[in-house]
């Protein structure tokens, strides 16, 4: 296979996907950022703040675990577990939030506005931004906030205000295009701290380059543990930004199978799910051009997942290229199945996953027979789940009419 | 088609006047209606008619059109459908339509096949808001090919470099937005739009139109006073929504625009 080029083009564009759809008043934003991230890039003293605050205040590098009771019920490969749920905030979003709200102060914006679905984004936002003494607004969709209330509770403690967007379907989309239209009004004063490797150029490189040191660590951690590669490395998708994370390091190690797991919701034939890659089509969301779930006319259908941070029509550009190359692939997992994944690792490990990270593990498990026994696996952990707790006891409760 | 457009822009400056450009969501407030209020528009004074093609996720549109096109979209109006009501409301008028969408259902369709049913259906001209002019340039030569004009927005935000490549790019007329913002009705006039024109025509002699946020008589003459359109929407279409007899609204407000620009 030829190398795949690790930047996007000048206008963004990996491949056919990615690139600017920007309403005019953001394209001198978009510019500047580029321009600031760049500089950024390239400043000894801005790369050596970003590590002192992600070693002494986000807590990496995060721990690569054997997951040797997973394992054994598997029967099959080693799992091993990137403890991003161990992160600060518990999940990987402050990696990307912490990079862009420094970002955001370099740049001279006292104010940051973000979009969040599950609640993990937007609290990781507004804790940098606290951190930073920045001000902070949350768009959250009105249906969001009642599935993640605590979320908002924590996001309000720290200092954010949020804000529930009534618009469209009221979930994560309609979060994003409030955020958007926030900041075509405010962008000369606002950073826009998108949360996923979604986006208009620059998003989805800068969040890949501020989330890339988890698979940077998790390569060094697996070649010490296991003296070489691992066979696989498995993360959900829904933006896609844990898993752009942990794949750009492997990226290159031809060896190392690249898999993506969406969330299949009730069924892909069913139509409820946010399957983009697996049952989505070519289109333009949010300044991107990537895959999307839409209709016969490109209108953007509604999606469905019981993780609201995997309740999403699009994906990342990045996604897109990388299935369409084949060098990673893209599978998908139920929410009966990350729900009884939720439970394997609980009872297993000791470690209860988020409803997103939890699809990652329910592939894996679903798979593992056919899978090399002798190679290792490494499973991207990207959050904690005591946020969902309430939720899946909810749907357990439901079940024994409880 | 495009011709209309700079058939009408010379007219309005034979005249010594700004153009009244209202804007409408196509369907709103129902389908039946549609035409009838487009005519009334016409009517009252309106020179050219912008029409919303509705999309599920207009970033660039506030509350007030946002609304009407989910209510729109919730009837089940299909884009084909509405592009057929936007023909018809045209030559209902009489006057030259420039369409206004966003570029997912523009890209879904094809760019060759989006571009000759806007053609068909008599289209002068189409506005895609979200379509940065670095990634324009297929939909620009399937509207060429089509005999579509190509409208690009310029913001109090673009410089020089900017204004170049949008003037360039711009057929027909260029729409300055008035404020950093969403669509709207808002209060006061922005005090950048002025300044905006100003370094457009530093650019071009390509007519400029200004928009968002306009939203009464006194704001369209403060407007016409230093560009060549006054594009009116959030303002038109909230009254629709509220109005038992939307055509006369329709009529009552244009003329009141009319009048207005025509002191100026």
């Amino acid at each position: 296979m030829p190398a795949l080029p690790a930047r996007p083009d000048a206008g963004g564009h990996f491949g056919r996907f990615g690139g600017r759809f920007v309403p005019e008043a953001l394209m001198g934003a978009l510019e500047e950022l580029e321009r600031a991230f760049t500089d950024a890039q390239a400043d000894a003293d801005f790369r050596a703040e970003l590590e002192r605050l992600l070693r002494l205040y986000v807590g990496r590098p995060t721990p690569l675990w054997c997951a040797r009771g997973l394992s054994e019920r598997l029967g099959g490969s080693a799992v091993y577990l990137k403890r991003e749920d161990l992160a600060h905030t518990g999940a990987h979003k402050i990696n990307n939030t912490i990079g862009q709200c420094l970002l955001a102060r370099r740049m001279g914006k006292r104010r940051v506005i973000a979009e969040t679905g599950a609640g993990q984004h937007g609290v990781a936002t507004a804790t940098a931004a606290a951190l930073f003494g920045q001000e902070c607004v949350v768009y959250m969709g009105e249906e969001d906030t009642h599935r993640q209330a605590l979320n908002v509770f924590r996001m309000e403690q720290l200092g954010a205000t949020v804000v529930p967007v009534t618009s469209g379907s009221r979930t994560l989309k309609d979060a994003v295009n409030e955020a958007l239209r926030d900041w075509v009004t405010n962008v000369e004063t606002t950073h826009y701290a998108l949360g996923s490797v979604v986006g208009p150029h620059p998003f989805p490189l800068i969040v890949r380059e501020f989330q890339k040191v988890i698979g940077e660590e998790a390569r060094a951690q697996i070649l010490e543990a296991e003296g070489r590669l691992p066979g696989a490395v498995v993360a959900c998708v829904g933006g896609g930004s844990n898993a752009i994370g942990i794949f750009h390091a492997f990226v290159e190690d031809e060896g190392v199978r690249l898999v993506g797991v969406e969330a299949a919701g009730r069924g892909i034939e069913t139509g409820l799910h946010s399957a983009t890659l697996s049952a989505g089509s070519p289109g333009v969301l949010h300044g991107t051009l990537s895959m999307l779930i839409q209709d016969a006319d490109g209108q953007i259908r509604p999606t469905h997942s019981v993780s609201a941070g995997l309740d999403y029509p699009g994906v990342g550009p990045e996604h897109a290229y990388l299935r369409e190359t084949g060098r990673a692939t893209y599978e998908s997992a139920t929410d009966e199945e990350a729900l009884a994944a939720f439970g394997l690792l609980a009872r297993t490990e000791g470690i209860l996953p988020a409803l997103e990270s939890a699809h990652a593990i329910a592939w894996v498990a679903r798979a593992s027979p056919s899978l090399p026994g002798d190679s290792a696996i490494v499973i991207n952990l990207s959050g904690r789940g005591d946020k969902d707790v309430e939720t899946v006891r909810a749907i357990l409760a439901g079940r024994t009419g409880g | 088609m495009a011709e209309a457009l700079a058939a009408a822009f010379a007219a309005g400056r034979a005249e010594g006047r700004a153009l009244v450009m209202p804007f409408l969501v196509c369907g709103y407030p129902d389908a039946e209606t549609f035409p009838a209020v487009a005519a009334a528009a016409a009517d009252g004074g309106a020179d050219v008619l912008e029409i919303g093609i509705p999309f599920s996720d207009p970033v660039m549109d506030g509350p007030v059109i946002q609304e009407a096109a989910t209510r729109v979209l919730e009837r089940g109006q299909t884009v084909r459908a509405a592009l057929d009501l936007a023909g018809r409301a045209a030559r209902a008028a009489a006057l030259p339509a420039v369409l206004m969408t966003y570029y997912n259902p523009i890209f879904h369709a094809g760019l060759e096949s989006f571009a000759g049913a806007c053609t068909a259906a008599g289209a002068a001209g189409v506005i895609v808001p979200d379509l940065s002019i670095e990634e324009s340039g297929p939909w620009r030569s399937a509207c060429r090919a089509a005999g579509l004009a190509t409208v690009f927005m310029a913001a109090p935000t673009s410089v020089e470099r900017r204004l170049r490549l949008i003037a360039e790019a711009s057929e027909g007329f260029i729409y300055a937005a008035s404020t950093l913002g969403v669509t709207g009705v808002r209060e006061d006039l922005s005090r950048r739009a002025s300044g905006l024109v100003e370094r457009i025509r530093e650019c071009t002699r390509t007519p400029v139109a200004v928009g968002i946020g306009v939203s009464t008589p006194e704001h369209a003459r403060e407007v016409a006073s230093y560009a060549d359109g006054v594009i009116v929407g959030s303002a038109l279409v909230r009254r629709l929504g509220q109005s038992s007899d939307p055509a006369t609204e329709t009529r009552e407000f244009v003329a009141a625009l009319r009048a207005a620009v025509t002191g100026a």
